[in-house]
């Protein structure tokens, strides 16, 4: 086992050296699809650091009480993702309830999010790296605001570069792909700042 | 041993998604209870107090306000839209929403019913002619066929009850599961009766292949059996800002064309009629005693079938050729003049080209396309 770390050293790292698109290239679906306008993308952003924090806090839980003492490891997969897309339909339950401005604002993105493999991908992360609660609650909070910062960087490029004229091939999601490619090389440069594992 | 670890995971999945579902629901019943909401509609014309937590669309459904819906609450239609002046949800328009509301519907606080939730008290203002549509359980009395593919409905509504539409307008018929289709499905047809005969519909409904409903129509379907329909829906009906009313329709499109006719005759109206009728064969063409009846008794009506390709043992006496040609030779401006179309949208199209040809505008032109 891994010596511990700070979680405030996994909470930075989590946004900038281990980034869940740049780094891990995780929940790149909604990350190409919903990143042609800067508005929509960023409440997306929103969106998923809510529901990353959320997650990762009640997955570590369900891991430690649930999961480990009734030997259920082998199916924390369906479980996590079963608890995930419970907790998505009620946050959005509560949201449009206590919250109805974010709810119209967030609310249609909130199902998209249920299947986002950086969500599931995070919980697997603080299960296979032993982080403790704090540990992981950071890890969740670092990795949706890595993930935030991903996409509003991605749709803020993109919103500029729709009035150029580009060649045909290298429009759309092609160059979507070409500036996530430049933009996760730019982020390399940060390895070695912090290093989680 | 290997029982014991399938029914082990069995068990623990199923406890799993037991113990979720009981959140879940508990959730739903403590956040999505909003109790009791009024609805004020149309500045206290009809005043209702509704369980909050549904949609505003399937709560007025519930209360027997029916607001068109073609895609059943998935905001891909933009037709169920809603004055919202009050309430949660005034002036707030969600993403889903946006295609759908132009700057002005915006800023008089249009919302589609389908994307709002009943939350508080709210004030609303639906079109007058949205209290008109119901839903009736009526009896099918009549089924003939008028040609090899297009059947005669005629439905008898529950007693006491009646329908007020304008001739022109249509209702929706709900099939029910048969065959291979296990579900209902809905589709718009023309009322083809007249619109002073309230207790009863007349539809004509055209065989359509792998068509869900028609088929179902066509093959299930018996006289005596209950059918279900709501209505009356659509803007096709008569205007009549003018002298003379061309009207030209296809297949079935004759039957809210039949409407009209008789609406005008029996009101009275002065207007002149010149009905086009076109079909491709003789075998396609049906109620020609009757119109040709209307038009001996009633000078002010023509009716001028049009055949594209008679059989040669049909010996056809009247027009050959498109109805589009018919058109083209014998309307000859404008001037005065309102079209009533109804058919594919091919026949439409070409119709509606060659009407702004000879000066008719968007304004003069009504058509209802199938």
């Amino acid at each position: 086992m891994t010596p511990p770390i700070s979680p405030w050293i996994i909470f930075l790292a989590s946004i900038i050296t281990s980034n869940m698109i740049l780094a891990n290239f995780l929940g790149m679906c909604s990350y190409l699809s919903v990143s042609t306008e800067y508005k929509t993308a960023n409440g997306l952003g929103m969106a998923v650091t809510m529901v990353l924090v959320l997650t990762s806090a009640l997955n570590w839980l369900v891991y430690e009480y649930v999961i480990v003492p009734l030997g259920l490891v082998y199916l924390q997969y369906i479980i996590f993702i079963m608890v995930i897309a419970a907790l998505v339909q009620i946050l959005e339950m509560a949201m449009d309830r206590f919250l109805p401005e974010m709810h119209a604002k967030l609310g249609i993105f909130l199902p998209l999010i249920t299947v986002n493999c950086a969500i599931l991908g995070a919980t697997l992360f603080q299960v296979i790296r032993h982080y403790d609660f704090l540990q992981s609650v950071l890890f969740g909070l670092g990795s949706g605001l890595g993930w935030w910062l991903a996409i509003d960087m991605l749709a803020a490029m993109r919103e500029k570069l729709a009035k150029v004229k580009l060649p045909p091939g290298v429009s759309g999601p092609a160059l979507a792909f070409i500036i996530t490619g430049v933009v996760a090389m730019a982020f390399i440069g940060f390895s070695g700042i912090f290093v989680i594992q | 041993m290997d029982f014991m670890i399938v029914a082990k995971t069995v068990g623990s999945l199923a406890l799993v998604s037991g113990v979720l579902a009981v959140i879940i629901s508990i959730a739903d019943k403590v956040l999505n209870n909003y109790g009791q909401c009024k609805l004020d509609i149309n500045q206290g014309q009809k005043q209702l107090t509704v369980e909050g937590g549904s949609s505003l669309l399937s709560t007025l459904a519930g209360q027997k306000i029916f607001i068109p819906s073609a895609c059943g609450g998935k905001a891909t239609c933009g037709l169920c839209k809603v004055q919202v002046l009050s309430g949660v949800g005034a002036g707030q328009v969600l993403p889903t929403e946006e295609p759908y509301l132009s700057e002005k519907e915006r800023a008089e606080n249009y919302r589609l019913s389908c994307q709002i939730k009943v939350k508080s008290d709210m004030q609303l203002l639906i079109p007058e002619e949205l209290f008109n549509i119901r839903e009736f359980i009526c009896e099918l009395v009549e089924l003939e066929d008028m040609t090899y593919d297009i059947k005669r409905l005629r439905l008898k509504l529950p007693p006491g009850e009646e329908i007020s539409f304008k001739a022109g307008q249509f209702v929706q018929l709900y099939s029910k599961p048969y065959g291979k289709v296990k579900e209902e499905v809905f589709r718009a047809y023309s009322i083809s009766s007249k619109a002073s005969e309230k207790d009863h519909l007349e539809l004509l409904v055209r065989l359509v292949p792998d068509g869900l409903c028609t088929t179902w129509v066509h093959t299930a379907l018996k006289v005596g059996d209950q059918v279900r329909v709501s209505g009356p829906y659509g803007e096709f009906y008569l205007r009549g800002d003018c002298e003379e009313l061309i009207m030209v329709a296809g297949g079935s499109g004759l039957a809210p064309i039949r409407s009209l006719v008789y609406d005008v005759i029996e009101k009275g109206l002065p207007h002149k009629m010149r009905f086009f009728f076109g079909a491709n064969t003789v075998k396609d063409l049906y109620y020609m005693e009757e119109f040709a009846r209307i038009e001996k008794d009633y000078p002010q009506f023509t009716f001028i079938p049009c055949v594209a390709t008679p059989e040669a043992e049909a010996n056809w006496q009247g027009e050959t050729g498109f109805v589009t040609v018919a058109l083209e030779n014998q309307v000859d401006s404008g001037q005065g003049k309102e079209a009533y179309l109804c058919g594919s949208p091919g026949m439409l199209s070409a119709c509606i080209r060659i009407l702004k040809s000879k000066g008719f505008t968007s304004d003069t032109i009504f058509f209802d396309e199938f």
